[in-house]
């Protein structure tokens, strides 16, 4: 079913079992986005040190795409640098765009590839994209640039 | 002539989208009419004549096709006056109802000192927290400009409206009280006879949106009592582009306008300018005259089906799928649960599944309805919902159709296995 393309089974376990989901109370950024033609919101924080990303946490409510995307972005991130995770960003924002002839590089963005059938969907693009760029927005603070 | 007998089936027929085929290989189950209605082929054809016949700039030209487009402009005019039961000088015809309502907190907005629709700091506007945004913010925004005081019918836990305090809010600072006719994501209909007396008792005008009320049940200005009316044509079969204003006519003529320019004038000099009377006052510039057209023949369309016969369908239909609503485990209808005083939108929630997912999966069952807060944000906040999913019907649904929805919603609840 077309449906499947969407909801990826990884997705699906993403969104039921969101990880990295609970604020933490130390951050060196904190953003809240939303998509206000849908109301999804996400809170979410970014540690970053010398040049790492140490930790990223977050909040939120929102469709399965949305808050899966952001579990999976945010456990992709950590640990990473900050050109890496940087640069991942750039490559989950080109597969959001490439609908749906892409499949993603899964070394860069592991469980990210999940969401390429995302990229047919136009509606769902930006809940997918929603945590993703809230960490590129956050990283961005930390770093004053 | 009035058809005997009210067929969606037949109705279709008059609707080319019904034979697109959907995701799945399924017929279009359109349940987003709250949204934007189909438009059936008289409209279309009326538009298309327009432009094939008789196009020309109204109240310009001295030629022929300025005489037609007129005519055809001014007769849709006529129409939309005898579809509200208003006088034909108080029908303005606006780009949509946004506009519509923008215009008039506009106008209040631009009211000299002492006038009957300038505000001043502890001056009031009373709306409800069941408004669109289309008829919060604007009265939010004339509150912030005029340093008015802004305050709010709250709801019972049902979604209606909660009259409990009606005395203290409307007092003898309220100038303006504007409320919906029907809630656009509960369905409500706002009973108007007590809330109308009491502003008038004050000296407050009350405006009226009507956007989910005018394509649904007959609505007579006169009966109603009110100041003001705003609806959009696309939401009753219409083209997009066209919105309704009404105002009593001696209200309209004391007021000053929102957009100047073209059409609007008596007399113009390089310093100043003289507003002509309504309802040209209020339509500046070339309008939108074939969407105008094409409107009048969406109320004729309406009018043909006959507006009680509308009515007496959508409730039944309404009760319909209310009772199939009851019976579905995990699902929780928002709003009132009886089809009494309550239009043809169902909002409703699925536990463990967001809105915007069970409009995905029933999308791939060819059913088209809303999710998320449905432009009423506050709203939506109070109920401490984020969104909900919205089914809203129309006079081409049927029973068929809700059974679809109905089974649908169950192949959602087997999909995200909840």
């Amino acid at each position: 079913m077309e449906l499947d393309s969407l909801y990826q089974e990884v997705i699906l376990d993403h969104y039921k079992n969101p990880l990295h989901k609970k604020l933490k109370s130390s951050y060196s950024a904190q953003v809240h986005h939303v998509n206000p033609s849908c109301g999804d919101e996400i809170t979410l924080n970014v540690t970053l040190e010398g040049g790492l990303v140490k930790d990223v946490s977050w909040e939120g409510v929102g469709c399965s795409i949305s808050q899966a995307s952001t579990s999976v972005a945010a456990d992709l991130m950590i640990g990473k640098t900050l050109e890496q995770a940087l640069s991942a960003v750039e490559s989950f924002s080109a597969l959001m765009s490439s609908k749906g002839t892409a499949a993603g590089d899964e070394e860069i963005l592991e469980d990210g590839v999940a969401f390429a059938g995302v990229s047919k969907f136009p509606a769902r693009i930006k809940c997918a994209l929603l945590g993703w760029m809230a960490f590129k927005d956050a990283a961005l603070q930390s770093t004053g640039k | 002539m009035m058809r005997s007998n009210f067929s969606p089936a037949e109705i279709r027929e008059d609707f080319a989208i019904f034979a697109k085929t959907m995701r799945g290989g399924n017929r279009l189950v359109y349940l987003d009419s709250g949204a934007t209605s189909q438009k059936p082929r008289q409209v279309l054809d009326a538009e298309r004549n327009f432009y094939e016949n008789s196009n020309a700039a109204v109240h310009r030209g001295a030629h022929l096709l300025a005489e037609e487009a007129n005519a055809a402009y001014e007769g849709a005019r006529e129409i939309l006056a005898g579809f509200l039961n208003a006088e034909v000088n108080e029908i303005v015809f606006t780009k949509s109802a946004t506009e519509s309502i923008n215009a008039l907190a506009y106008s209040f907005g631009n009211s000299a000192p002492g006038s009957k629709f300038a505000l001043a700091p502890g001056d009031r506007i009373v709306v409800s927290l069941l408004e669109h945004h289309a008829n919060l913010i604007p009265w939010q925004q004339l509150a912030k400009r005029t340093g008015a005081e802004l305050r709010w019918f709250g709801i019972t836990p049902e979604g209606r409206i909660d009259e409990s305090n009606i005395d203290e809010l409307i007092n003898d600072r309220t100038k303006i009280v504007a409320i919906t006719h029907q809630s656009n994501v509960l369905g409500t209909i706002v009973p108007l006879s007590n809330i109308v007396a009491k502003a008038h008792k004050v000296g407050a005008v009350v405006v009226l949106d009507a956007c989910q009320s005018a394509p649904h049940f007959a609505i007579d200005v006169k009966k109603l009592d009110i100041d003001f009316l705003a609806f959009s044509g696309h939401k009753a079969l219409g083209p997009t582009g066209i919105g309704i204003l009404w105002g009593r006519e001696n209200l309209l003529n004391a007021m000053e306008p929102f957009l100047t320019g073209g059409s609007m004038i008596e007399t113009v000099t390089m310093t100043d300018a003289k507003w002509a009377a309504a309802p040209k006052r209020f339509e500046a510039g070339v309008p939108n005259m074939a969407q105008a057209v094409g409107l009048a023949a969406a109320i004729k369309y309406l009018e043909n089906l006959g507006m009680d016969k509308v009515a007496e369908h959508e409730a039944q239909l309404t009760a319909y799928a209310l009772d199939k609503f009851s019976n579905l485990r995990g699902v929780e209808v928002v709003g009132p649960k009886e089809s009494k005083d309550r239009g043809s939108v169902i909002s409703f929630t699925m536990a463990g599944i967001h809105p915007h997912d069970v409009g995905q999966v029933l999308d791939q069952y060819g059913v088209a309805v809303r999710t998320g807060h449905h432009c009423a944000w506050p709203l939506m906040k109070e109920l401490g919902l984020v969104g909900t999913t919205r089914a809203s019907f129309y006079i081409y649904n049927d029973e068929a159709d809700v059974d679809v929805l109905i089974e649908s919603i169950e192949r959602a609840q087997k999909y995200f296995k909840v």
